[in-house]
């Protein structure tokens, strides 16, 4: 039995973990049942796990990201739960560490980055009048590696135990010396992963965009969303190798017993804050860039008006870009780098607000003279600009160095990110979904309802966070499961309990939103529901496999509109046959061996890891030598789909 | 729709007088480095607050304006490129801030990491603050003792801290007379901090170190030097010296009252050799302070 207790949780006597052991073993059971009993087994092979259609990965990634965004959200419930009255025993401090940890890891890798690779995915080839991303195949590898990644680090709160150094996951505490279960195991590996698949993502869309845009499209021609998914892609493609070879140094220091980061032996603790932040704080901007993105159609849709200051809007991404590399010191100001660097860092630190700043006033400027149709996704960009100018002022608060040893570590610095990434991030992603959704689904989701859960999110939000700038300053530091009463922090943190609540109804809302919109929501609603302005619109909905019967010719970054306003003939009526890639169960294979691979680092299990990692280079050689020219949709096939396709809408 | 605006406006409304109850421990400084931070804050709050106002007024104009209800139906926005002096503006005074904070983040920088000003008289008393899972323990190679968990400091001298670790990385931090700095483990990193007033302060680690961080807290006492100069006699009279199995015993994880000892543990655990180097005048204050120990440490034997 003693390798079995390997598996076992550490604290192995709390309910909540088996409560929930049991539900996930229940919900297996269920969807496996399920697929058994109404023989679907085949069609989600066929479909789904094999497909490479853009549109479909962007489909599994939203379903993941919306997954992980409850799963991420419980855990945020659970802390503020904890911390709403003094000396709460809700969680001990171990349970309490591993939430916050998980919490952190669940939202930006597997909720936040998914929900953008899903817009992008589904939107990005729609809006360049593609037919699909440049490597289709490579496309669902990323997507698959990125969902065996996530499933690797959720099972780790039931087998071995979750991660609990924080989802900075700083060495020393890390290592093994401090961290002595399973769980950091569980982030190398499992970040890994799936930063392999965004990786693979990031050189797609940027050969993509690059290559593949509709005849006339110029550079300055692209919809500001593809814009800003080309400039997260370029950040993605610098930083994130950065990124792989810190978790590669930290899983030799937790595996076999190398000393990079450790205290002793000449490690270096430092280097792994460095590296991280290296990483960290472009990723950040891989986050926000394609919200701004999202935003700058929403807002220009709904004002009737074309984005105003299109150059500046462009160029302040690409500023944002270049310093988003110069400034990941600031995360440790107070390491003790002295005087000179921090003024540095702080310097370019604070010059960020200046190309923000610039979005900022041009959205503002683009409802001038506008004619504003205050929908759900444009409710959700109105109450984005104040709010995040909170955030971004609050940031350039935390960029003065010698005030920050002030506001390093508190709850001030939670107040300012969640209030960059929900407003920023979030937001974007349900407006983004919300904007989508009749294009994804061909129906669309209820406006009162949906407006309901923006005002419960953004009400809850400043409930949940105003108060922790108070506390910050008031001492709270961040990360701890407890405080006293006599501290006062009492009461702020119940307020910010009540907004957590609020959002989550708010993310409740949403969810009653889908199931109340499927089942009554009207299937006739044309291709283009908003009066939209790009090409995503052009084509319909459903969107049939091959996007475009013909490629769309293209005179400006509004290239429906001026179909719609003045007369520009966007679409040939000549048909030809339609070369379309072939579906492929490999990349799905080699993905679910990376997860065998992955479990068995965790755990030491040396034998099928080395037999993963044969199969892994297997699948590779397969795809090597594999003669697969994908297949052509003929001239009468397209003829009947959109016969049959013009006839819905 | 006008409920939600006042249930928005409440909402803000009884943040601000929450904030209002007390004094924030940050924006109530009791020494000059704190002291300069607190101004900080509250400069930038300040133009923050402008920079949102004016966001905040042109929303709320767009909104109201230019609502499609306000207009007629066949009104048709117009295509407006851009206006090069309207971005002008918009690059322009954004700089001109930023500009500004650049230059008083700079000077602060300067001020934090120096010797606070106002007591060059007297040399600065230099404590060594070690932490270990999740103690700290105050080193005072000076008056030759070694206190954990609790921290008696003069108000009529700098302070000098040098900061180090025994396992993960810390941050030391006394909200009340300055911000905070990291203790590591393979470096010795120097705050410089000083009280202008006695009184109680709380002090903790503020970066995540595992289980015990929670409670990883330590009490200060600031006191005038008369008071701290008979603090010390009296604790050479009654502790006990501290032992290298003591202090062995001391590193062990888990959580301690306070107490005192005699001597320090400086004597046979010397601090790590690392030092992290800034700017040329930190160093020189460094090597300084090194003489002085050695300096002292030759006095006792």
């Amino acid at each position: 039995m003693d390798i079995l207790d390997r598996f076992a949780i550490p604290p192995h006597d709390d309910p909540m973990l088996y409560g929930s052991l049991v539900a996930i073993v229940i919900v297996t059971i269920a969807i496996i049942a399920g697929l058994t009993y109404f023989k679907k087994w085949g069609y989600l092979w066929r479909e789904w796990l094999t497909t490479v259609d853009h549109k479909r990965i962007g489909i599994m990634y939203l379903i993941s990201a919306l997954v992980m965004l409850f799963r991420g959200g419980a855990d945020a419930i659970l802390l503020r739960a904890q911390l709403a009255v003094p000396e709460n025993s809700l969680l001990d401090a171990q349970h309490y560490n591993e939430i916050f940890t998980t919490h952190g890891i669940v939202m930006i890798l597997f909720m936040a980055m998914p929900f953008i690779m899903a817009l992008m995915n589904f939107v990005v080839p729609l809006q360049i009048g593609a037919r699909d991303v440049a490597f289709p195949r490579l496309n669902a590898l990323s997507f698959w590696l990125f969902f065996m990644g996530a499933m690797l680090l959720n099972i780790s709160f039931v087998i071995g135990g979750s991660p609990d150094a924080g989802w900075t996951s700083y060495f020393p505490l890390a290592g093994n010396d401090f961290s002595t279960s399973v769980g950091t195991n569980y982030y190398m590996i499992a970040i890994q992963i799936a930063g392999i698949g965004t990786l693979m993502t990031g050189i797609n869309f940027i050969t993509t965009i690059l290559k593949m845009r509709a005849p006339g499209m110029g550079l300055m021609q692209m919809p500001m969303f593809t814009w800003s998914s080309l400039i997260a892609n370029v950040i993605i493609v610098f930083a994130f190798p950065v990124l792989t070879v810190a978790l590669a140094m930290g899983t030799f220091d937790r595996l076999f017993g190398t000393h990079l980061f450790s205290t002793t032996n000449g490690g270096m603790d430092m280097l792994w804050a460095n590296l991280f932040w290296v990483w960290g704080h472009p990723e950040v901007y891989i986050l926000i860039l394609p919200a701004f993105g999202i935003y700058s159609e929403i807002i220009s849709t709904f004002s009737r008006r074309n984005l105003y200051g299109y150059k500046a809007m462009v160029g302040s991404m690409v500023i944002i870009s270049l310093l988003s590399f110069l400034v990941w010191t600031h995360h440790f100001y107070t390491m003790g780098q002295g005087a000179l660097t921090n003024s540095i860092f702080s310097i370019t630190t604070m010059a960020i607000a200046v190309p923000t700043g610039v979005k900022i006033f041009n959205w503002l400027f683009t409802m001038y003279k506008g004619k504003i149709e205050i929908t759900t996704p444009m409710l959700y960009a109105i109450m984005f600009i104040p709010l995040f100018t909170i955030g971004g002022a609050t940031g350039v608060m935390l960029g003065m160095s010698a005030a920050d040893y002030q506001y390093h570590n508190t709850m001030f610095l939670v107040a300012h990110f969640h209030n960059t990434i929900i407003p920023g991030v979030v937001f974007a992603m349900l407006a983004g979904l919300t904007y989508y959704w009749p294009k994804m689904f061909g129906f669309m989701l209820n406006e009162r309802i949906g407006k309901w859960a923006a005002w419960m999110n953004c009400i809850g939000f400043l409930l949940a966070f105003m108060p922790m700038y108070v506390t910050g300053l008031d001492g709270q530091a961040r990360r701890m499961y407890t405080y006293s009463a006599s501290t006062g922090y009492g009461p702020l943190n119940m307020v910010s309990f009540v907004g957590a609540a609020v959002m989550a109804i708010g993310f409740v809302l949403i969810a009653y939103n889908i199931y109340y919109s499927t089942r009554y929501a009207s299937r006739d609603i044309g291709s283009d529901p908003w009066n939209a302005r790009t090409l995503e619109w052009a084509t319909h909905t459903p969107v049939p496999g091959y996007n475009f019967a013909t490629l769309p010719q293209v005179d400006s970054n509004e290239a429906l509109w001026s179909a719609k306003k003045k007369g520009h003939k966007l679409f040939d009526s000549k048909y030809e046959k339609i070369h379309m890639p072939n579906n492929s169960g490999v990349p799905f294979i080699m993905s679910a061996i990376f997860f065998v691979w992955g479990f068995s680092l965790v755990f030491s299990l040396w034998i099928p890891a080395i037999l993963a990692t044969i199969g892994i280079f297997a699948c590779m050689a397969h795809r090597s030598f594999e003669k697969d020219h994908g297949h052509y949709i003929s001239v009468q096939e397209v003829e009947q789909t959109e016969k049959k396709l013009r006839g819905v809408s | 729709m006008k409920w939600k605006w006042a249930l928005l406006s409440s909402v803000i409304t009884m943040t601000t007088v929450l904030t209002g109850c007390e004094p924030l421990l940050v924006l109530d400084p009791k020494g000059p480095q704190a002291q300069q931070q607190a101004k900080d804050i509250m400069l930038s709050i300040g133009i923050m607050s402008f920079v949102l106002a004016v966001v905040l007024g042109l929303l709320i104009f767009m909104l109201v304006k230019y609502r499609a209800s306000k207009q007629s139906e066949d009104y048709e926005p117009p295509h407006i490129e851009g206006n090069t002096l309207v971005e002008v503006i918009c690059v322009g005074i954004p700089v001109i801030i930023v500009a500004f904070l650049s230059y008083v983040s700079v000077q602060s920088n300067y001020i934090v990491e120096a010797a606070p000003k106002g007591y060059e008289d007297k040399p600065p008393l230099v404590v060594y603050a070690s932490s270990s899972d999740w103690k700290w323990h105050f080193s005072y190679p000076e008056e030759n003792i070694e206190t954990v968990n609790y921290l008696y400091i003069p108000t009529d001298r700098a302070l000098e801290f040098k900061l180090y670790s025994y396992g993960p990385i810390t941050s030391f931090w006394i909200p009340q007379l300055g911000g905070q700095k990291y203790a590591m483990s393979d470096m010795v990193t120097t705050l410089h901090l000083a009280a202008d007033v006695p009184g109680e302060y709380m002090g903790r680690n503020a970066n995540f170190s595992g289980k015990g961080f929670a409670e990883n807290t330590f009490s200060v006492k600031a006191m005038p030097e008369k008071e701290f100069q008979e603090w010390v006699d009296e604790v050479k009279q009654t502790a006990k010296p501290l032992t290298k199995e003591k202090f062995e015993e001391l590193l062990e994880p888990g959580h301690l009252g306070q107490s005192t000892y005699t001597g320090t543990h400086l004597e046979f655990l010397p601090p790590p050799e690392g030092h992290n180097h800034g700017s040329s005048d930190t160093e020189a204050v460094e090597s300084n302070s090194h003489k002085e120990l050695e300096d002292h440490s030759q006095m006792n034997h």
